[in-house]
């Protein structure tokens, strides 16, 4: 248990998926002009990291992994190789179904969440956790925690950035830094308070 | 024709690089230019996936139903990322290593995906060869900036050489540990950014909100 919840903090603070490892970068600077959408856009990720990281953990251990084929007697078969096209096509159709899911029976998270759900499936930060999930090897408990974890971390990041977006439109950045650049560098900022978190250890 | 491509070949380098301008691909790029020559690996395998995928989109172009273009798009992108990979773990295994999940990232690098959405599902695969292989260097080009500047103010030493001595083998260079760390590379990509659109004008953003200048008696 406690080496769970370890895990949990380890993937929200120590290792953010934005700000330690550059994942979902794009989507990152693209939206967080408003803390609203951008809140949408946190959850969205948090869902579907939740939903693919442990379905992707299955797939690899009973289809991918050497050896993960011996139940149907194929004890010599390593299929690993085929990681990437079975990951991002399984991303691919679960934020589909998950697309599909939620408009019939939940609308209104539906609606909330709106375009960005299509949007994901291009996301590093969701291929990107399935792929540390495989090379640290963890087990589908620790996979569903640390989708969650990931998930979570990236929401805050891209919430909290978008909360000092909102205020720093009002001030007077020079012209060549305005936009983009001003927000690599707040982004910078941000990196540097998250790596204060590096000592921390439950 | 010739000016045509020339154009084609050098416009992403400055004018619309994709990483400055167009805000691509920066996902993947970061985490990997903390040494000159994991980023020049990165960058030939970028180039390579990038030049190609634009190349077979573009050849199939036409029977590609548009309903379902990303999902092959994905798969021919996915498939050329593998033969990367495979060839990096046999030929430059601790590169691979050192690498990690950043090849296997090329799949999601918005370059690779919106190059061939953006540009090889409209032009002749010759085109799109060439706009692949030029986005490609684009990119390349921010990455290698931003891997000399952290490699060489960081550890001292390009490529693995010595370059400025260390103060702890003897030298006057007291290596600035903040520039192995992921802070650093945004800060870097800022200043980038800065420095073009300074030199480039056109590419400046509009603000939000007009500053009046301060003409309150208290200010003066």
């Amino acid at each position: 248990m406690e080496a769970l919840l370890s895990l949990f903090i380890t993937a929200i603070f120590i290792e953010n998926m934005a700000l330690a490892f550059f994942l979902g970068m794009c989507t990152f600077i693209a939206i967080s002009k408003k803390v609203e959408s951008s809140f949408g856009l946190g959850l969205a990720v948090i869902f579907v990291l939740l939903v693919t990281v442990p379905i992707n953990n299955l797939v690899y251990n009973y289809f991918l992994a050497d050896g993960a084929l011996a139940w149907a007697g194929l004890p010599d078969v390593n299929l690993s190789f085929l990681g990437f096209l079975a990951y991002i096509g399984l991303i691919a159709a679960c934020v589909q179904f998950i697309e599909m899911f939620l408009d019939k029976y939940v609308p209104s998270l539906y609606n909330a969440l709106g375009v960005f759900l299509p949007l994901i499936t291009v996301n590093c930060a969701i291929l990107g956790a399935s792929l540390f999930m495989v090379e640290r090897n963890y087990n589908f408990t620790e996979s569903v925690v640390y989708g969650a974890g990931a998930g979570v971390g990236w929401a805050l990041a891209i919430t909290v950035l978008a909360g000092i977006r909102e205020k720093m439109k009002y001030s007077d950045v020079p012209a060549g830094l305005r936009g983009l650049g001003i927000t690599f560098i707040t982004v910078g900022l941000m990196s540097l308070g998250f790596m204060s978190f590096g000592g921390i250890q439950l | 024709m010739s000016t045509n491509v020339k154009q084609l070949m050098t416009k992403p380098l400055i004018k619309d690089n994709p990483i400055g301008l167009q805000v691509l691909g920066i996902c993947s790029a970061l985490a990997v230019t903390t040494s000159l020559a994991v980023s020049l690996v990165m960058c030939m395998a970028v180039i390579f996936v990038c030049a190609f995928s634009n190349l077979f989109v573009s050849l199939i172009r036409a029977q590609i139903p548009s309903s379902i273009r990303i999902i092959v798009q994905m798969t021919i992108i996915a498939s050329l990322v593998i033969v990367v990979d495979q060839v990096l773990k046999a030929f430059a295994y601790d590169t691979s290593k050192q690498l990690s999940v950043f090849v296997g990232l090329i799949i999601t690098n918005c370059i690779v995906m919106g190059r061939a959405e953006a540009f090889a599902m409209a032009n002749p695969p010759g085109l799109s060869f060439l706009d692949g292989i030029a986005n490609g260097l684009g990119y390349s080009l921010v990455l290698i900036i931003v891997a000399v500047i952290r490699e060489l103010f960081g550890s001292g030493s390009l490529l693995g050489y010595e370059i400025l001595p260390l103060v702890t083998e003897g030298g006057w260079y007291e290596p600035n540990g903040l520039m192995l760390l992921a802070p650093s590379a945004f800060f870097i990509i800022g200043g980038f950014i800065w420095a073009v659109r300074t030199y480039d004008s056109a590419q400046v953003e509009k603000a939000d909100f007009k500053i009046k200048p301060n003409v309150s008696k208290e200010a003066i």
